[in-house]
């Protein structure tokens, strides 16, 4: 005797969360009745295996029915084949969404292409995620991306609109959809023990600061606000190049710095011998932004030109915290530099990021 | 009378993407009615198309607007080839000629294709303007209303009930015509859905004349069924009730929704509410042409319902009672049944049992489709024995009435069951000594049949409650626990399973082996509800349903009841165990462990379902604690009691409910699964009837599942034991499936929890059986547990915000509620309910929408593809849900009661790939509001809401 056929319909759709979550990391039928097993299952309601299959194998179809829709969650609300509750709606679509941080790190400015998708047997292997829930992943960072990377307007909001996510979640995605636009280069062995939390914080300052949406009003006309980095404040950086072009300027930024760090920080000796290294190395960055190769480059260059050295000299946080501070605030009371504005803009940016990368 | 139907196209949505170059749709719309079309234009390149088009206007006469549904086609424009279909849209319009339901349709509805589900949606807009005065238009039959509700329908009162209404259509079965060689799947399904669509346009059009010949404008209870006769045909068939019933207004003080004390009615001078027009009780059969064919028939039924012939009749029932109800002139035969299986309280005087018959038929070839004499005549026949067996048992109607057929290649098991009863023939208070003033009564329970000439043999008492009349010891019945019979403890579910082998045969031997077999399987199913009933110490059984399904190789019997202890019946005995071999030590041990088990068993039972029959008793019959002396005592008395009967041989029935003989191998068998039905889990309660005897508070939260299961059975060489095993083990596993799946919802009750069974044909291979075992599982409500009686209604609104939070499920609140909490793209989808209740328990039900009476065929050639059989099929149910909910939507409800899926056909063919599959499904659309929203309503209202609600709220 064998079950050949085992339906269960409800009216409203009836979704156990939890099973969901293993059906989200891909697990198969078998293994999921595993893991419930596992976790004690059978003790609820005198059930046996044969009942905890058939509710998984049940779960399993229902969600994989659901899927379809959640590729466009705003569907997920207007279609009328599944009665899903607004709150179970929002779980379904937040949990589906939802990623491996480990999972992301690897891809982060990859291309979102079939060829990044061959890859994904390594990456399965290499974080330990099936390959299906990598799959989906992959999948999920595609089509966020095809959505939003044509659409105007600011970035986060863009991908709340169209997948209803949470904020912090939809805030991941801009990060992610940022570096696959711009292709930062994130896998160089250096950058490994860079986590995702770290470079999505920094595409949240270069999406919030250096962008087009991030010092203009928004207008309907503009393209690409927030994906792309303003072409015109790169060109301007070029401007900085001041700072260690000019001999008087350098020495006098250096004066200003040492003054207000005498005493304050343990590596001061090593900061005033390596001021111009640094300085020489941030103003370098700046200026060759122009280019999208070294746009590219940007992770990299900060960590082998600054981040390094300065742990090499085994700079404390709170030491590069003040470092940069007074770094950045110096360039103001230099009289002849004129480039203020673009300066702040630049500093801040960089000022967090290396920060947020800076493990000590 | 003409009409003039006027359909609007407005908008379509997600619509499939039928041009893979551009990825878009040149979509346009096809507007059908009868033999006119109208098109919309095409808009070109667009997934979410605006036509938004003219007002499309049919002048058609009624007859058609009742018959034809309003077709929609969306397609797509191509300029080359020929325009694809995309999906199609069957809008009834029914709703929409009754001035007291829906005066609009409109709304999105999914855009059906029988290959490929679900494509897209489309908005709607369907008016339907009458060219008559109001008075001309309910002459027609157009005005009738049709409720699936097997009760009074909550917002209206019944002024006068007219009594049973039928009628069948045939048809030929596009699926076996000729023409099916050369069609496409598609056009055949297609063709099907639009026959039955019309042939039950055509039935409730019939119905609704017969309905309006007899003065009513209502039928209620209305039960439509299909016959998939195959080759032989299609038959539609429905009864119903037919009455006439009024609006309660909402401010009108009127008491309960009851049977009018004084009828309005022209033809009778006294004031008769209740009785049968002359014209309408013989049904306008032709019971000529016996069928050639016809085999035999069984009127196998339960013991309680002894053949009539047999037994001396009854004296006929007490005059003062029945002479009212029935027309002095009306001739015996002439008994009304009724397919209500809920009455206004004191409606039911004495209910005498269950009666059924059962008739095997061998289907033959439709001739004539205009005459379906033969399949009148053979329902005509059924329901005569069905009105002789209430004769017998001294009752002159039978209500909680149903029918039902099981149809395995050309051989058909026809089946009737209902309960004989005395009915209240002027509710008149003063005629009822037990109805005066108090809130329970023991009336109903009385024997209605005469004390000194029983129609079979019970041991009878006098009533526990009044103790003046008569009662029986046990009751079974196929109504619902009436509002007024006092319940000790809680009810639970019931059942018993039975699986018969047979031989595969054709014909006529065919239908005479299981003409044989039926006898014998009622009788065992009654034995096995009977033993099941006292294991659990309770005494009566309400919403019996007994169901034989016929197969090739074997019969499946499946009988669900819920089983309760009723205070006015005598406690119920123990269960004895007794050997016939002379006593060897061993032996003996055997049986007195046996019967300890079950002694535990009943025990623990009285303590899980609360049965503690008040101490009072004790004082008049002696102890009600069933210990092994009182059975016996019962046992001996039993056979001397059937001394004094007629010749009656069914008392040894009796016997075996009381005492179980272990020699005897089925006894070995009915004790084993006796004691291997697994215990309910705790927070579980279930019944298949609408309210759970013995809990009053009900919380809002509902939810409405179906379950579908096949089994295919290995070994056909399988004996009747270990078929019957397996079958109760898949009966026991399905149960505790769904108790799993709702483990996160208790305390909760499954209510209305309905089986079906059916062993589908297996062509190909001979020696596997299909066991297809459908349940049709329903509501579950939420309840706090027993409370104290003071303490209930605050108790169960502290749960009622409770649930809401934390339950894992909450559901929409209301409409309102949603469409606050809109999500940022497209307008939020209506919540429809669906239940198989005729109630939603905390809601009041303001408006009556019309009748949904829907049936789809799906196909598939990709069945792998779609997840196998059960994706396919899982989809498929949630389509048919998706549909129903936009109906009841468009209508501008926001649930459907009395839900029931009454078809689910499904075959397979995995060799090629393919599957089929159809479901009739059929409810009233209602609007509720919630009675916690009621407080914005004068007072005046939610007074009389408490009362009409009484009787599933605390009584």
């Amino acid at each position: 005797m064998s079950m050949e056929l085992d339906v269960f319909v409800g009216n409203t759709t009836i979704m156990d969360m939890e099973v969901y979550q293993l059906w989200l990391d891909g697990l198969t039928v078998s293994d999921a009745v595993k893991v419930r097993m596992d976790e004690g299952a059978l003790l609820e309601c005198e059930a046996n295996a044969e009942v905890l299959t058939s509710d998984t194998m049940d779960q399993f179809r229902t969600f994989q029915m659901c899927e379809r829709l959640l590729h466009s969650p705003t569907k997920l609300g207007s279609q009328l084949l599944y009665q899903i509750p607004a709150q179970n709606q929002r779980i379904l679509i937040e949990r589906y969404y939802e990623f491996d941080s480990v999972f992301a790190r690897e891809v982060l400015g990859k291309k979102l292409s079939k060829g990044t998708k061959k890859d994904l047997d390594d990456i399965s292997c290499k974080t330990g995620i099936t390959l299906k829930s990598c799959r989906r992943q992959f999948d999920n960072f595609k089509r966020v991306f095809k959505v939003v990377e044509e659409l105007k307007g600011p970035l986060v909001e863009n991908i709340q609109r169209h997948f209803l996510l949470s904020d912090t979640l939809a805030r991941d995605y801009a990060a992610i959809v940022f570096f696959a636009n711009s292709r930062f280069e994130t896998g160089k062995r250096k950058l490994q023990y860079l986590s995702f939390q770290d470079f999505a914080f920094c595409a949240g300052q270069l999406i919030s600061y250096w962008t087009v949406g991030a010092v203009d009003v928004w207008e309907p006309n503009d393209p690409d606000m927030d994906v792309d980095l303003e072409k015109e404040f790169l060109h301007e950086l070029k401007d900085l190049k001041v700072l260690v072009n000019d001999k008087d300027m350098m020495d006098q930024h250096k004066i200003l710095v040492c003054a207000a760090l005498r005493g304050k920080i343990k590596v001061y000796k090593l900061m005033e011998v390596n001021f111009k290294n640094l300085s020489r190395a941030l103003i370098n960055l700046a200026s060759k932004l122009t280019h999208t190769k070294d746009v590219r480059d940007l992770f990299i260059d900060l960590v082998e030109k600054f981040i390094e050295p300065c742990r090499y000299d085994r700079w404390t946080v709170a030491e590069i915290t003040l470092f940069l501070t007074h770094y950045t605030n110096a360039a103001h009371c230099l009289g002849t530099f004129r480039y203020q504005m673009i300066w702040d803009r630049y500093m801040g940016v960089i000022k967090s990021c290396i920060l947020q990368m800076y493990h000590e | 009378m003409p009409g003039k139907l006027k359909a609007k196209i407005v908008a379509g949505r997600h619509l499939p993407v039928m041009d893979r170059a551009s990825d878009l749709t040149d979509a346009f719309v096809e507007v059908k009615f009868g033999n006119t079309t109208f098109k919309t234009d095409v808009f070109p390149k667009s997934l979410n198309p605006q036509w938004n088009s003219e007002w499309f206007k049919f002048e058609v006469d009624d007859e058609d607007l009742q018959d034809e549904p309003l077709q929609i086609t969306v397609l797509d424009h191509d300029t080359y080839s020929a325009n694809d279909a995309i999906g199609k849209v069957y809008i009834d319009i029914d709703p929409l000629l009754s001035c007291e339901a829906a005066t609009v349709i409109s709304g999105w509805f999914p855009i059906y294709d029988t290959i490929h589900g679900i494509r897209g949606e489309i908005n709607v807009l369907v008016k339907v303007d009458l060219f008559n005065d109001l008075n001309r238009f309910r002459q027609s039959s157009c005005g009738v209303k049709f409720f699936c509700t097997t009760s009074i329908p909550r917002c209206y009162r019944v002024a006068l009930v007219h009594g049973f209404v039928e009628e069948l259509v045939v048809n030929e079965d596009p699926e076996y015509q000729w023409i099916d060689r050369i069609r496409t799947p598609r056009a055949s399904n297609e063709a099907r859905q639009r026959l039955i669509s019309l042939m039950s346009g055509e039935l409730q059009r019939k119905i609704g004349l017969k309905v309006l010949e007899m003065g009513g404008n209502a039928v209620v209870g209305y039960l439509q069924c299909f016959d998939l006769e195959g080759e032989s045909g299609l038959v539609v068939r429905a009864i119903g009730t037919a009455c006439t019933l009024d609006k309660l207004s909402p401010g009108t003080d009127s008491k309960e929704p009851v049977f009018s004390e004084d009828p309005p009615h022209p033809l009778s001078g006294p004031p008769t509410p209740l009785r049968t027009l002359p014209s309408s009780s013989p049904p306008p059969f032709s019971p000529s042409k016996p069928c050639s064919r016809q085999s035999s028939s069984s009127d196998t039924d339960l013991s309680l319902t002894p053949r009539i012939g047999k037994t001396s009749p009854p004296s006929s029932p007490s005059p003062p009672l029945s002479a009212p109800f029935l027309i002095p002139s009306q001739k015996l035969t002439e008994f009304p049944i009724f397919t209500l299986t809920c009455f206004p309280p004191g409606f039911l005087v004495h209910v005498g049992g269950v009666v059924s018959t059962r008739s095997v038929k061998l289907l033959d070839r439709i001739h004539n489709p205009d005459e379906p004499e033969t399949r009148d005549a053979w329902w005509e026949e059924i329901r005569q024995e069905i009105k002789s067996h209430a004769k017998a048992l001294g009752c002159h109607a039978v209500v909680g009435y149903s029918e039902s057929t099981s149809i395995c290649e050309e051989v058909c098991i026809l089946s009737a069951s209902g309960t004989a009863a005395m009915l209240n023939p002027r509710f008149m208070r003063e005629g009822c000594l037990d109805t005066g003033g108090s809130d329970h009564s023991c009336g109903f329970v009385h024997i209605p049949y005469d004390e000194f000439n029983m129609p079979f043999p019970a041991q009878l008492t006098y009533c526990y409650h009044c103790r003046r009349q008569k009662v029986p010891d046990v009751l079974f019945t196929t109504i619902d626990l009436p509002a007024e019979a006092e319940v000790t403890g809680k009810g639970c579910l019931i059942q018993a399973r039975l699986c018969r082998t047979k031989k595969k045969a054709q014909g006529e031997v065919n239908a005479t082996s299981i003409s044989n077999l039926l006898p014998f399987m009622e009788y065992e199913l009654h034995t096995q509800l009977m033993n099941k009933l006292k294991l659990r110490s309770m005494n009566a059984l309400f919403g019996l349903r007994i169901q034989i399904s016929v197969g090739e190789n074997m019969l499946l019997g499946l009988a669900s009841a819920t089983g309760v202890y009723l205070s006015a019946l005598p406690a119920p005995g123990g269960i004895q165990i007794a050997g016939k071999t002379p006593s060897d030590l061993s032996y003996d041990q055997h049986i007195s462990t046996m019967q300890k088990r079950i002694d535990d068993t009943i025990a623990k039972n009285k303590e899980l379902y609360n049965i503690h029959p008040p101490e009072c008793i004790e004082e008049v019959v002696g102890s009600p604690i069933p210990d092994r002396q009182r059975s016996s005592r019962l046992f001996r008395s039993t056979s001397e009691s059937s001394d004094e009967l007629s010749e009656l041989d069914l008392s040894h029935g009796k016997k075996d409910a009381f005492v179980l003989e272990i020699d005897d191998t089925d006894a070995v068998e009915d004790i084993q699964s006796l004691l291997t039905d697994a215990p309910i889990p705790a927070g579980f309660y279930s019944c298949n009837t609408e309210v759970m005897p013995g809990i009053y508070n009900w919380t809002s939260g509902l939810q409405m599942f179906t379950s579908v299961r096949v089994y295919r059975l290995s070994n056909a060489n399988l004996t009747n034991q270990g078929l019957n095993k397996i079958f109760t083990d898949l009966c026991e596993n399905l149960l505790k499936s769904l108790y799993f799946k709702l483990r996160s919802m208790i305390p909760c009750c499954l209510c209305h929890l309905n089986f079906t069974v059916a062993v589908p044909e297996e062509e190909l291979i001979q020696v596997r059986g299909h066991t297809y075992l459908k349940i049709e599982l329903c509501v579950f409500v939420c309840f706090p547990g027993s409370g104290e009686n003071e303490e209930q209604l605050q108790f169960s609104m502290e749960l009622f915000s409770s649930s809401e939070r934390c339950s894992p499920l909450p559901e929409g609140r209301s409409r309102s509620l949603r469409s606050t909490r809109s999500l940022p793209c497209g307008a939020p989808v209506t919540v429809v309910k669906m239940t198989p209740l005729s109630f939603l328990p905390g809601t009041r039900i303001v408006k009556y929408l019309g009748i949904i009476n829907m049936f789809f065929i799906r196909e598939t050639t990709s069945l792998r593809e779609e997840g196998g059989v059960s994706g396919f099929l899982h989809s498929f149910i949630a389509e048919v849900f998706a549909m129903v909910r936009a109906h009841v939507a468009a209508l501008g409800g926001n649930a459907l009661v009395s839900y029931s899926m009454k078809e689910c056909v499904f075959m397979e063919n995995p060799n090629k790939n393919q599957a089929q599959c159809l479901i009739n499904v059929s409810g009233d659309a209602v609007i509720f509001i919630r009675e916690s929203d009621q407080e914005a309503i004068p007072p005046l209202l939610s007074s009389r809401q408490t009362s009409s609600t009484g009787a599933d709220g605390t009584t």
